[in-house]
């Protein structure tokens, strides 16, 4: 029996899994356990595998996703704090055969950018939102964002968030899923691998839905910020698992009627 | 033979958007320039030439759409009128620091704050300063006539785009409302996605071909490449200043005083030079066309030989600073301006002129 060499193995057709060319090499700058990371590669795995990668424009925003296109294969923009809708919709408009998708985080998209969001949706963008909803402002050190739970701890909210005086953590999913203009509106998790499997169907259905220009298609997922919450990964999971899911539901909030 | 039809100057600026190959417009109605809006859906575009039109929810979005189609290489636009262009500023700054090819009018009126619907070039520091936050310019052209709010459209785009630079018109209310005869030109076709791929190729319009990803940002993290960043851009402005300067010279033959004035500050004067005239009084008229670059050599050649230069502005004296850095204070420089949408009379500039230059 001849020796079995590695060159061997390492063949197209004995391939089980590789990183999607939509991603480059670049070393992400993401903490170690956040979910970003797993987010990007499931957003850059949909659009390569809709084969639609030359027909893509991305739009980063401000917050710790505003370096994303230093980390896609895709023609991308970066906006100005929370305008990213803005610039989509221009996008969109005098593009309509191009995919356009907007990456933000909650500061981003539900303090700064709400005009911004609502009107987009309601106006009903052919345009994919992805909203990475954490809590907190990741970038600026952890400060207290509108999605910021109830008596939860940040850097300016350091009792803990005081609905009296600091107002309610805004359910801006459930808001834009009113509108008329949106036709999928869903909320996920990357922090297990059937939640990641659940978060891919959903990315890839809201790809989907902008190429059968149905309205703005609207992907929240709750993540987790361990360096923000001061909690290793594990810990930060299990807190988001505990504290972030009942105040967030997972699911689908808007499914398109047949 | 052109067409020739008698128009507001904001549906000049509207018109010739349509008819020079504007791909998209978006905006947000605000007094004394909602006419360019209403022309551009009165009209349809879409229809003729494919134009986007977009009422957006706020100047913000409006200037946010205009970067994102600015990104792709397509040429956009907005139009606001004061209060609207400083919500802009930060759209124009990134869009400045993202060197993306726009076109912005603002049709001024009287401030600050909500100030009144009346006209003003009280934006001047605004509009050539900067305006928002960091190093930056726009290219600023001051049309004094309703033809000129037309053809103004046309060579903001062939500047935006040479340079990658934002170009703003700077009209006032007084422009935008009244009526002129405008010479139009034929429409012409909007850039095709295979124009674009050549002669933009920076352009973040999707990667056809399989090319290169572009990426447009103003952010660079690193001191080292942002100061990098930023010489490049001065560089381009010191470019610019040096090939772009435009003015217009009227009776500057033998005068003895010059008027500096802009937009239709500059067309009062025209007729304060007719009564000047009457008594004796041999003035001139320098016309700066573009605010920046600002025609420094000029006004510093003819100035510095005259007897005086009164700078005529409606506003608290704005553009008299740039007259007086010009000269380099070797020659009397006096500003008359009025304020709060009041439009000075003829009259009273050449009064202003007698008491403040010739017997002051």
């Amino acid at each position: 029996m001849s020796e079995i060499k590695l060159e061997d193995i390492i063949q197209p057709e004995n391939v089980v899994y590789k990183k999607t060319d939509v991603l480059n090499d670049a070393v992400m700058h993401y903490c170690p356990g956040c979910g970003h990371g797993t987010a990007h590669r499931l957003v850059a795995e949909v659009i390569e595998e809709m084969g639609i990668q030359g027909n893509c424009v991305g739009i980063a925003p401000v917050g710790c996703a505003v370096l994303a296109y230093n980390y896609f294969n895709l023609d991308f923009q970066q906006a100005a704090h929370g305008r990213a809708p803005a610039l989509a919709s221009a996008v969109k408009r005098l593009m309509p055969d191009r995919y356009v998708f907007t990456y933000q985080g909650d500061g981003d998209l539900a303090a700064i950018g709400t005009g911004e969001t609502i009107h987009a949706c309601n106006r009903g963008e052919n345009i994919t939102i992805i909203f990475i909803n954490n809590g907190i402002y990741g970038m600026t050190g952890g400060q207290m964002a509108p999605t910021t739970l109830p008596n939860m701890k940040t850097a300016t909210s350091p009792y803990g968030r005081n609905v009296e005086t600091m107002g309610n953590p805004l359910k801006i999913t459930e808001l834009v899923a009113q509108l008329p203009g949106t036709s999928y509106v869903t909320r996920q998790a990357v922090h297990t691998p059937a939640h990641v499997r659940r978060a891919k169907k959903a990315l890839r259905k809201a790809f989907e839905l902008q190429g059968q220009k149905a309205g703005t298609s609207f992907v929240e997922i709750v993540s987790n910020c361990n360096s923000g919450w001061k909690m290793t990964p594990v810990e930060a999971n299990k807190w988001m698992v505990d504290n972030m899911f009942p105040f967030y539901p997972l699911g689908d909030l808007k499914t398109p009627t047949e | 033979m052109k067409e020739l039809r008698l128009m507001k100057g904001n549906e000049a600026i509207a018109e010739a958007a349509i008819r020079c190959g504007v791909d998209g417009y978006f905006g947000y109605p605000i007094t004394p320039q909602s006419e360019i809006l209403e022309h551009l859906m009165a009209e349809k575009p879409w229809e003729k030439t494919g134009m986007v039109v977009l009422q957006a929810e706020s100047e913000i979005a409006s200037i946010n759409m205009v970067y994102g189609g600015a990104a792709c290489a397509k040429k956009v636009m907005t139009s606001s009128s004061s209060p609207g262009i400083s919500l802009m500023q930060e759209g124009l700054s990134y869009i400045a620091g993202a060197e993306l090819p726009c076109v912005v009018v603002n049709v001024v009126r009287a401030g600050p704050g909500l100030g009144t619907i009346q006209p003003s070039q009280c934006d001047y520091f605004q509009t050539v300063k900067g305006g928002g936050h960091g190093d930056y310019r726009l290219i600023a052209l001051a049309p004094s006539t309703v033809q000129e709010m037309y053809d103004f459209v046309e060579l903001s785009y062939d500047l935006a785009f040479k340079y990658r630079n934002p170009v703003m018109i700077l009209s006032d209310g007084l422009i935008g409302q009244m009526m002129e005869k405008v010479y139009l030109e034929e429409y012409k076709e909007r850039w095709t996605d295979e124009y674009i791929a050549e002669n933009h190729p920076w352009a973040t319009n999707g990667r056809a071909g399989n090319r290169k990803n572009n990426i447009i940002t103003s952010l660079e993290l690193q001191s080292d490449r942002q100061e990098k960043v930023n010489l490049r851009i001065q560089e381009k402005y010191r470019i610019i200043e040096e090939n772009e300067v435009k003015y217009e010279l009227i009776n500057c033959e033998n005068a003895d005083y010059y008027f500096v004035a802009y937009g239709s500050s500059a067309r009062i004067c025209q007729k304060a030079m007719e009564l000047a005239a009457e008594e004796g009084i041999k003035v001139g008229l320098i016309r700066p066309i573009t605010l920046w670059p600002f025609p420094k050599q000029i006004i510093k050649e003819l100035g510095q030989k005259s007897k005086g230069i009164l700078t005529v502005e409606m506003s608290a004296g704005q553009m008299v600073e740039d007259v007086k850095l010009a000269t380099e204070c070797r020659v009397k420089v006096e500003h008359y301006g009025r304020m709060g949408g009041i439009i000075a009379s003829p009259a009273e500039i050449v009064n202003a002129l007698k008491t403040k230059i010739i017997g002051g």
